[in-house]
């Protein structure tokens, strides 16, 4: 495995992009998301009743929504190269699988990152109704972006096994759901009679949502950002592994 | 060059491609020829780096492909089968694409594009997405992305598939155009295109390398070298009058055609157009035959998957 060109992840990365917004996914994706994050924000957080000036109602649905539509976004990743044959293509390029496989994360981040902004309506409505904190408005927002990007290692991983989108699917959602899980009460009861306290913190320290929760309050904690990146280098270097393995078998 | 040593790939039980050895050199236009799943793609696959061969290596100009696939991929220009491509980008974003990857100075990029364009008469379509081209177009997008860098090595997995008969003869000129200095493989099941285009074949059956040879060579092989076909009334008592002939081996009636095979190495045909003469048959077609390609084409791959 050799270091990663720039020219070549930049390459893949610039086409990946390009064919989101030559297809309707980018657009069918930006819709549903916005008018998603707006009935959770709305109706599920109650933003105006609470009566407080934060976007607190806001995020707090994201995991939830990642986690159908991350993988949406994610299941195409490799498994429609499986299918149409264009991963021949895409390797007998002088690139290494390292190079597409940033080339195609970072595309597909960048494209939730563009999801994201689009919601800065929200945003200035907040600070229109109150004076809200932007810091930790921030602060969500690299959250959010952080945990799409966990969401999004695992979804790249899964679609690399397969050549079919739905089964790619069903598998990231899946894995997401764990990752997600981890740090609730009804999969941490099933380990707190048994399990020492050490395996219970490591479970619980794998869950998308404390991580979350933390850099959302405002609190940016080296830890929780450190969490993420590794989480993210896991998946991709597994990614990365698969693909490899497949070339071998 | 080329240099495949005892390329093996094996997929469980099943063995794709067996201990298969050859070398190709600048200048040749190598064949691959052989039945459906032969081994030619996966051949071509292991000779491009896309698959790691289970044992045995491959060297593109002495650099093993599967141990450092950056540097040797970057001589080789290749037409995986199928001609895949990706259907929603445009052919000149799809061919931008692919000289960036190919490492094209941004300088050159455009006029690059704009060559592997015109060579491949893709100029019509040129801002088309592929996936609303024919068949035809497609293909063609797929040989103007394996040339877009002047490679000096070309694989190309079936590159007339799915042709018309224009375009075939157009691509075939094309790679005879591109052949002086450079190696280029092709793999097909068209025996006419191995007679047209390539100065080298390996027959592949199984797995095996069943033969290397020249198409002259392939050719000779043949039981019809130098026989004599003819289409001619009463063709029976003319096939007994002349098995009686010394230069005669063996006489065969077949779809009204009669073929007489030489037991001689000379003489027949000159024998036949006297005994012609000398009884005055009547006789509306005569060829000396140089021989049939797909007749050894069968002969080689059946003997050699019945082994």
């Amino acid at each position: 495995m050799s270091a990663p060109t720039l020219h070549s992840t930049f390459n893949v990365m610039r086409r990946e992009l390009t064919g989101y917004f030559a297809t309707p996914v980018a657009y069918v994706f930006l819709v549903i998301f916005l008018v998603m994050t707006g009935i959770f924000t709305f109706y599920l957080g109650n933003f105006y009743e609470r009566g407080i000036a934060d976007l607190d109602p806001f995020f707090r649905f994201h995991p939830w929504l990642y986690l159908f539509l991350v993988p949406a976004i994610s299941m195409r990743l490799w498994a429609e190269e499986w299918r149409s044959g264009t991963i021949e293509l895409l390797f007998t390029l002088p690139l290494t699988t390292v190079d597409a496989v940033l080339g195609k994360f970072l595309a597909a981040w960048l494209f939730i990152g563009i999801a994201l902004l689009l919601t800065f309506p929200m945003w200035i409505t907040v600070n229109y109704l109150g004076s809200a904190d932007n810091g930790v408005i921030m602060a969500g927002y690299l959250g959010s972006w952080l945990m799409a990007g966990g969401f999004l290692a695992i979804g790249s991983c899964m679609s690399a096994t397969t050549r079919n989108q739905v089964v790619a699917f069903i598998l990231s959602v899946v894995v997401c759901f764990l990752f997600l899980l981890s740090g609730l009460p009804m999969v941490m009861n099933l380990f707190q009679s048994w399990a020492p306290q050490i395996i219970l913190d490591g479970i619980a320290g794998l869950s998308f949502f404390k991580h979350f929760a933390d850099i959302s309050k405002g609190v940016i904690d080296l830890r929780d950002l450190v969490y993420f990146v590794l989480v993210i280098g896991f998946w991709l270097l597994a990614n990365v592994l698969i693909l490899n393995m497949k070339k071998a078998d | 060059m080329i240099e495949a040593r005892s390329l093996c790939k094996r997929y469980g039980a099943i063995t794709a491609v067996e201990d298969l050895s050859f070398t190709v050199e600048a200048g040749q236009i190598l064949g691959f020829l052989g039945p459906n799943g032969a081994g030619k793609s996966t051949t071509m696959r292991m000779l491009t780096g896309f698959l790691t061969p289970t044992s045995g290596e491959a060297l593109i100009n002495g650099i093993d492909i599967s141990r450092n696939t950056v540097e040797a991929s970057k001589h080789i220009g290749y037409l995986p089968e199928g001609a895949p491509s990706y259907g929603e980008m445009t052919v000149v974003q799809f061919l931008t694409f692919v000289g960036r990857a190919r490492l094209i100075n941004k300088a050159d990029l455009p006029a690059s594009v704009e060559k592997a364009i015109q060579k491949l008469n893709l100029v019509a379509v040129a801002h088309q997405p592929i996936e609303t081209l024919s068949k035809g177009f497609k293909r063609r997008v797929g040989l103007a992305q394996a040339i877009i860098h002047e490679p000096q090595i070309l694989i190309l997995d079936e590159p007339t598939d799915g042709l018309d008969p224009n375009q075939k003869h157009e691509v075939r000129k094309l790679i005879r155009a591109m052949a002086k200095d450079k190696i280029i493989v092709i793999s097909t099941h068209i025996l006419e295109e191995v007679e047209a285009v390539c100065n080298r074949v390996m027959i592949i059956a199984g797995g095996k390398l069943l033969a290397d040879d020249t198409p002259h060579g392939l050719v000779a092989r043949s039981r019809y070298r130098n026989s004599v076909t003819m289409k001619i009334a009463g063709a029976e008592r003319v096939a007994s009058i002349l098995s009686e002939l010394p230069q005669v081996a063996k006489a065969e009636l077949r779809d009204g055609e009669l073929t007489l095979f030489p037991a001689l190495d000379h003489g027949l045909f000159e024998a036949i157009t006297d005994a012609i003469s000398e009884h005055d048959w009547d006789v509306s077609a005569l060829r000396l035959e140089a021989g049939r390609l797909d007749e050894v084409f069968r002969t080689i791959t059946r003997q050699g998957t019945s082994s």
